[in-house]
C-alpha cells in the first residue's frame, strides 16, 4: 500500500484527468492529510456573522477538525479564535451558542480570563508565575485568534495555514453567487433562521460535495421520492393550485434534457454553479408582495436580474454549498475518511415576507433532514459507494463525461449540465491544495 | 361508542395499536387514523412551537404521508433494498389533558424505538403526544408530535415512523 505523507508524487498521482483513484474516498491516511493540507491550505465556511449578532455573541463549531469560536469583538469585528485555554488546552466553551458574560471568555478548570480578542486578561494567583518563562511561553500571549478571517456580506471564511492564497484569488468570481443570495432581501441582508439540521453520513465527505452538481442521478436516485409525489399529483388538473411540497419536489423528476441545458458554470479552485440558465427552483410561486418590495430597493430592472438568477448548488470548495435562490445552504464537516457531518442552514431575508421563509424551512426539512426519503436515497448511494470502492478489478473513479483535453488548459466557464466538469474541477483543486506545502521527495 | 364509553383504558388501547400498526409495516391502515388535516411532527428542538417557520425533523401532512408511505412501496425506493423493521417500546400511556366536552383527548406516551436495518440498529427515546379526537364514532389522531430526547444531535438517517 502507498504511503502518501510527504509524498506529494503519489498523492498528484491519484488524480488524472478524467478518473480519480478510489484512495481518495477510503484511505483514512489521505483524509488526515486532507485535514492538514486541503483544509487548511483553503478558505473554509465557518459561520454566518448573524449568529453572532451583539458584542460577545459566541458560536463554537470546528473547522478541519479543529476547534473553533466565531464572536463578535467590541469593535464590532467578527474574530474567529481557537478554542482552548492557552494554560492547559481546555475547550474554553462548551456551549454552542451563547454571550460571553461581560465580555470575558473564562476557562471552566482554573479560571483565567481572555478579552474579546483573545487576549490574555487575568489568571488566579498570578504571583506564581513570577520569575518563570509562562509569559514569553505561548501560554502567556492568550488564546490564538486566526489571522486569515474574512466577512463576505455576512459569510465568515477563514484560512487555517498562515500563508497562501488570498479569499478573492481563491473565490473569484464565484462569489457572485453569494452576492445573489443577499441581494434577494428586500434590506440588503441575510440572518440565520429556522433551526439547523444536522444529518449524520457514514460515507466521505467529497461524495456530498461531487454530488450538488451532479444532475445525473435526480432522475434516478430520487425517482422513488420526486417520482411517487408525481404520481400522487398526476390526476390534478393543471390549473390546481400546486401545494409547496408538490411544487419542490416534482423538478426532481425533470428530464435528461432539463438538466442539461439548465448548465453548469466552473471556476477555478474547485468551486461551481449549476442552473445556469435556470434551475430546479425557477418556477415557484409567486410569494405575496415580494416583488414588489424588491423593486422598491432596487428598481424594477435591477430586481427582475436579481430574481431572474435562479443558480441551482454553488459549491464553494471544499466546505459550503449554498442554495441563493431559496436561502439554504449546506456544510460539510468531516469527521473521518468514512464519516461526515452535514449541517443544514436556513436563512431570512430581511424585508421580505415571512413564507420565504416558510419555504426555505421546507425545502431544507424535505431535502436535508435526517429523516429526508429524498435524503435516505442519496446517503444509500453514498455509503454504496464507499462499500462498492473495496472491490478489485477497477480502482479508477470514472469522471468521464463530456470530458475534452481542452479542460487542460483552460477550465473555467460555462459547460451542459450534466457534464462532470465540476467534479474534474474538484479534483484539479484537490491535488492542487493538497500538495501546495509539500515537496515532491520520497515517502517518509 | 357514547362519548362516556371513551374512557382512558381505550385511549390506551388506541396509543399501543397505533405503534403495532407502525412495527407490522400495515401504513395504510396507519394512514387512515389520521384526520384530513393531521400532522406527523417530529420538533428539532425542545419546547419548539412552530412546524412553519422553525425546521423540523419531520412536519408532514396527510399529503407527505401519503408519499412516505407510497415510497416504501416502490421497487425504486434503493434505501429499502434492504428493508429497515422498527419496534415501539411505550411505556403507560396517561391521559394528559381533555376537553370539556369530552370528545378530544391528548395522550402523553415515553417510548423508545428501534429502527434496524440489517446489521445496523438506531435506538431513539422520548415522548409522544397524540392529538386524538372522536369523529363520527371513532378515534383519529389530528396531531402525532414525537420528540427525542436527543433531537438536536447529529443523527443518522431515521426511515421509518418513531
Amino acid at each position: 500500500m502507498t504511503t502518501y505523507r510527504n509524498n506529494a508524487a503519489a498523492i498528484r498521482a491519484l488524480v488524472r484527468a478524467d478518473a480519480v483513484h478510489r484512495d481518495v474516498y477510503l484511505s483514512q491516511e489521505l483524509f488526515e492529510l486532507e485535514m492538514e493540507q486541503l483544509w487548511r491550505n483553503t478558505w473554509i465556511y465557518v459561520g454566518h456573522d448573524s449568529q453572532v449578532a451583539e458584542v460577545g455573541d459566541f458560536y463554537t463549531t470546528d473547522v478541519a477538525r479543529q476547534p473553533v469560536i466565531l464572536l463578535r469583538d467590541n469593535d464590532g469585528q467578527v474574530r474567529v479564535l481557537m478554542n482552548r485555554c492557552a494554560h492547559k488546552g481546555t475547550r474554553l466553551l462548551s456551549a454552542t451558542a451563547g454571550r460571553c458574560e461581560a465580555g470575558v471568555l473564562r476557562c471552566p478548570y482554573h479560571g483565567w480570563t481572555y478579552r474579546l480578542d483573545g487576549s490574555l486578561r487575568a489568571i488566579p494567583l498570578k504571583g506564581g508565575y513570577d520569575g518563570t518563562a509562562m509569559s514569553a511561553s505561548p501560554a502567556g500571549k492568550g488564546l490564538i485568534a486566526l489571522a486569515n478571517v474574512v466577512n463576505y456580506r455576512g459569510f465568515v471564511f477563514a484560512r487555517l495555514a498562515p500563508h497562501g492564497i488570498g479569499f478573492e484569488d481563491y473565490f473569484g468570481e464565484s462569489l457572485t453567487s453569494i452576492d445573489n443570495m443577499v441581494d434577494r432581501a428586500p434590506e440588503g441582508r441575510l440572518e440565520v433562521a429556522g433551526g439547523v439540521l444536522r444529518f449524520m453520513h457514514d460515507c466521505n465527505w467529497k461524495m456530498f460535495v461531487e454530488n450538488l452538481n451532479d444532475t445525473m442521478h435526480p432522475m434516478v436516485a430520487h425517482q422513488s421520492a420526486a417520482g411517487t409525489a408525481k404520481k400522487l399529483w398526476v390526476d390534478q388538473p393543471p390549473e390546481a393550485p400546486k401545494p409547496m411540497a408538490i411544487e419542490q419536489f416534482l423538478p426532481f423528476v425533470n428530464g435528461y434534457e432539463f438538466f442539461d441545458q439548465m448548465g453548469v458554470r466552473v471556476y477555478d479552485n474547485g468551486h461551481s454553479y449549476s442552473g445556469v440558465s435556470f434551475s430546479i427552483h425557477s418556477n415557484y410561486s409567486a410569494v405575496g408582495d415580494y416583488e414588489s418590495l424588491m423593486e422598491k430597493t432596487y428598481g424594477a430592472e435591477r430586481a427582475r436580474a436579481i430574481l431572474g438568477e435562479v443558480r441551482h448548488n454553488t459549491v464553494y470548495y471544499p466546505s459550503l454549498t449554498i442554495k441563493g435562490a431559496i436561502q439554504a445552504i449546506r456544510v460539510a464537516r468531516p469527521i473521518a475518511a468514512d464519516r461526515t457531518l452535514i449541517e443544514s442552514w436556513t436563512f431570512r431575508l430581511v424585508g421580505a415576507p415571512a413564507r420565504l421563509l416558510q419555504r426555505t424551512v421546507m425545502y431544507s426539512r424535505l431535502i436535508n433532514s435526517p429523516a429526508s426519503i429524498v435524503g435516505h436515497d442519496d446517503r444509500h448511494c453514498y455509503r454504496s459507494i464507499q462499500e462498492g470502492l473495496a472491490a478489485e478489478g477497477n480502482e479508477w473513479v470514472s469522471l468521464h463525461r463530456n470530458y475534452s483535453p481542452a479542460e487542460r488548459e483552460h477550465l473555467a466557464g460555462v459547460y451542459n449540465g450534466t457534464s462532470e466538469v465540476s467534479m474534474r474541477g474538484q479534483f484539479r483543486a484537490w491535488a492542487q491544495f493538497m500538495t501546495a506545502g509539500m515537496t515532491d521527495g520520497e515517502a517518509s | 361508542m357514547s362519548v362516556s364509553a371513551v374512557d382512558a383504558s381505550v385511549l390506551a388501547s388506541f396509543v399501543y395499536e397505533e405503534a403495532r400498526l407502525l412495527d407490522e409495516k400495515r401504513y395504510d391502515e396507519w394512514y387512515e387514523l389520521f384526520t384530513d388535516d393531521a400532522f406527523y411532527w417530529m420538533p428539532l428542538t425542545r419546547g419548539q412551537l412552530d412546524g412553519e417557520n422553525y425546521t423540523s425533523l419531520l412536519y408532514e401532512d396527510k399529503l407527505l404521508l401519503r408519499i412516505r408511505i407510497e415510497r416504501l412501496k416502490s421497487p425504486y425506493a434503493f434505501s429499502q433494498q434492504q428493508p429497515s423493521f422498527s419496534q415501539h417500546v411505550l411505556q403507560a400511556p396517561r391521559v394528559e389533558s381533555a376537553s370539556a366536552d369530552g370528545r378530544s383527548w391528548v395522550m402523553r406516551t415515553p417510548f423508545l424505538y428501534i429502527e434496524s436495518q440489517l446489521d445496523t440498529q438506531l435506538l431513539l427515546a422520548g415522548v409522544t403526544r397524540l392529538h386524538l379526537a372522536q369523529l363520527d364514532g371513532r378515534l383519529r389522531i389530528r396531531l402525532k408530535k414525537v420528540e427525542l430526547v436527543n433531537c438536536d444531535a447529529a443523527l443518522p438517517q431515521i426511515q421509518l415512523f418513531p
